[in-house]
């Protein structure tokens, strides 16, 4: 190391280096203005929860409470039925994970534990780009691809039905389940794989019974992060489910079905209330309160399960 | 490696042994299985590419550029994008001038100048919970914050607004990481010949974490390009009306491209379903184009430490 820089006529002293006036109020300036920023996503979650619950609260207040265990959800004639749009939702979130749970976990321990650097830096990206289509483009693949020639003919349901909506809500959280479940197997030590390749395993047999159980706390963790996703999951459900103008309790997935969140576009494009109908606007908040609870819960949970991850390795 | 029969045939020995004699078919299943689930994904991305491209092809064929510049309306032959452009471009550019400045200074804050203190732990949480939060739960936050109580409307400015909010914690999210990637050495380096914490992270650590922080920023623009759900919920026209200016779209009605999507995807006549392709496409055209040159961006500027 040679100081080519330095200058000889004026060698440096303390007194150059200490921090005075000027450039001590610009570091405070500029240092909460940091703190600002960061202390506004406590701002934000206030804010949305505050939002939520006022209204949900009115509404809960308000509504007639037989009309929230009625037969179906129709808010144009007063009928909450909440049942309705939790089956809805749960139906639909289940379809989807049945479809990425093998897509996803078979891809995570793929990429994870066989793929080649070559075979990784094409397929790796082909996730990436089904990670980053919008869901309304899915939403529109469903109703005119996957209900009309996948759901379609097998089971001759109508054009609109849960499992066409439910088939692409799995292909939309199928990257997330792969890559999050991805990383939990890559960050398993190889002393594990190298441990037992020594005492002879295969290949498959360490993949399945020693990274795998490994990495299980991930695994979890990715799948709880997919449901909440799903449930979550809004223009999906919207265009292809076909509950637009409410609908009927319905469990079963070859049927149009109405979830919370395709309950909450309805009422927001009008579809499904009529103007100033008493609680319409109040009842968009109630089912919004309850999708926050559902996916937060989720999301808490699969949070702790990633911290073990880290925890264990 | 094992060129001598000696060496080989000691190792076909042990292996043979160790294998119970033979390969093992099982496992070359499970590589296959395995396998089928990344190109089941492959394929689902061709068809559902080559299906919208092939129903557009009517709309690209007859008018490609009456298409992009024509306002929507409800006769088929003569609706166009031109709104939903507009309308898109405008509230890309409030996301960009809210959420990436106080998205890349609350990460600096975080990474930078918070200690481990309880604060900075609920905040970090908070973030991470934040990015777990349905957009469509999003949009209520603006219709009741934006629309109602602050008095804005169904205007763009709410739509801006509220999908700046939404892409907020992804921003500090993969800005953090591509902070937490600098090491530490530079940092010393620059407090060693005595900068000031700001001048050590304007000097040092944003010019080495740029990179990492536009892929992510970048990434996050394509997201919100992308969302239609909280747009309904503020108030973004998913219909046909008059008016396009960009100025009309601040204080008035408006749309998006994904909300256009939306609409159209409503109608069922042949005429609408390849509109909607076409508008996908163009939505698709962007989006794609934006990841690509994010991945293009991390490939070519991607140290090692």
């Amino acid at each position: 190391m040679t100081a080519r820089t330095a200058r000889p006529s004026a060698p440096l002293t303390v007194a150059d280096l200490r921090i005075t006036g000027g450039r001590r109020q610009r570091e405070r300036l500029i240092r909460a203005f940091f703190l600002g920023a960061a202390a506004l996503s406590i701002v934000i979650s206030v804010a949305i929860v505050f939002s939520l619950l006022g209204n949900a609260l009115y509404f809960l207040i308000n509504v007639d409470k037989g009309a929230l265990a009625t037969d179906g959800w129709f808010p144009r004639r007063d009928m909450y039925d909440i049942a309705t749009i939790v089956a809805g939702t749960l139906v639909i979130s289940s379809v989807a994970m049945v479809v990425a749970t093998p897509l996803g976990l078979g891809a995570g321990i793929y990429l994870s534990e066989y793929a080649g650097p070559r075979v990784r830096k094409f397929l790796k990206p082909v996730l990436e780009i089904l990670a980053s289509i919008p869901s309304v483009v899915l939403g529109f693949f469903a109703l005119t691809w996957i209900s009309l020639n996948l759901v379609q003919p097998l089971t001759g349901a109508p054009l609109s039905n849960m499992a066409a909506a439910g088939l692409a809500v799995g292909i939309l959280i199928t990257p997330l389940v792969a890559s999050i479940s991805e990383d939990a197997m890559h960050a398993v030590p190889s002393y594990l794989r190298e441990a037992a390749y020594g005492l002879g395993a295969r290949k498959r047999t360490t993949s399945l019974k020693v990274v795998f159980p490994a990495a299980i706390s991930g695994i979890v963790a990715a799948l709880l992060l997919g449901v909440s996703r799903a449930i979550g999951e809004t223009m999906i459900v919207s265009i292809a489910a076909g509950g637009t103008g409410g609908s009927l309790f319905q469990l079963n997935p070859f049927e149009p079905g109405q979830t919370m969140t395709a309950a909450m576009t309805a009422l927001a494009i009008g579809s499904d209330s009529v103007r100033g109908a008493a609680l319409t606007f109040e009842s968009l908040f109630f089912v919004g309160m309850l999708l926050f609870l559902f996916t937060l819960a989720l999301n808490l949970i699969s949070d702790a399960f990633v911290r073990r991850v880290r925890r264990a390795y | 490696m094992a060129t001598g029969a000696n060496v080989l045939s000691t190792r076909e020995a042990v292996e043979r042994r160790l294998h119970a004699g033979g390969g093992d078919p099982r496992g070359l299943v499970l590589q296959a299985a395995l396998l089928l689930s990344l190109l089941i994904a492959l394929g689902v991305l061709v068809i559902l590419i080559g299906d919208i491209l092939v129903r557009a092809i009517p709309v690209f064929a007859e008018r490609p550029l009456d298409f992009l510049t024509s306002p929507l309306s409800s006769r088929p032959a003569r609706a166009g994008i031109l709104q939903g452009i507009l309308g898109s471009v405008l509230l890309m550019a409030f996301v960009a001038a809210l959420a990436l400045p106080l998205g890349i200074g609350a990460a600096v804050y975080l990474e930078e100048y918070a200690r481990d203190t309880w604060a900075a732990r609920l905040i970090r949480t908070n973030i991470r919970n934040l990015a777990g939060v349905p957009s469509i739960v999003y949009g209520l936050l603006g219709l009741a914050l934006f629309v109602s109580t602050l008095g804005l409307g169904k205007s763009a400015i709410a739509g801006g607004l509220t999908l700046a909010v939404l892409v907020l914690p992804i921003v500090v999210i993969t800005t953090s990481e591509a902070l937490r990637a600098v090491p530490n050495s530079i940092r010393e380096a620059a407090l060693g010949v005595g900068a000031t914490r700001w001048e050590m992270i304007r000097s040092h650590v944003l010019p080495y974490a740029a990179p990492g922080i536009l892929t992510g920023t970048i990434l996050s623009l394509a997201r919100a390009f992308g969302e239609t759900a909280p747009l309904l919920m503020v108030g973004a026209i998913a219909g046909t009306f008059s008016s396009g200016g960009i100025g009309d779209m601040l204080t008035g009605s408006y749309t998006a491209l994904p909300t256009v999507v939306f609409n159209w995807a409503g109608y069922s006549q042949d005429e609408f379903r390849a509109l909607t392709s076409a508008a996908i496409i163009v939505l698709l055209v962007v989006i794609l184009l934006v990841n690509a040159s994010a991945i293009l961006l991390r490939n070519r500027y991607d140290r090692k430490w």
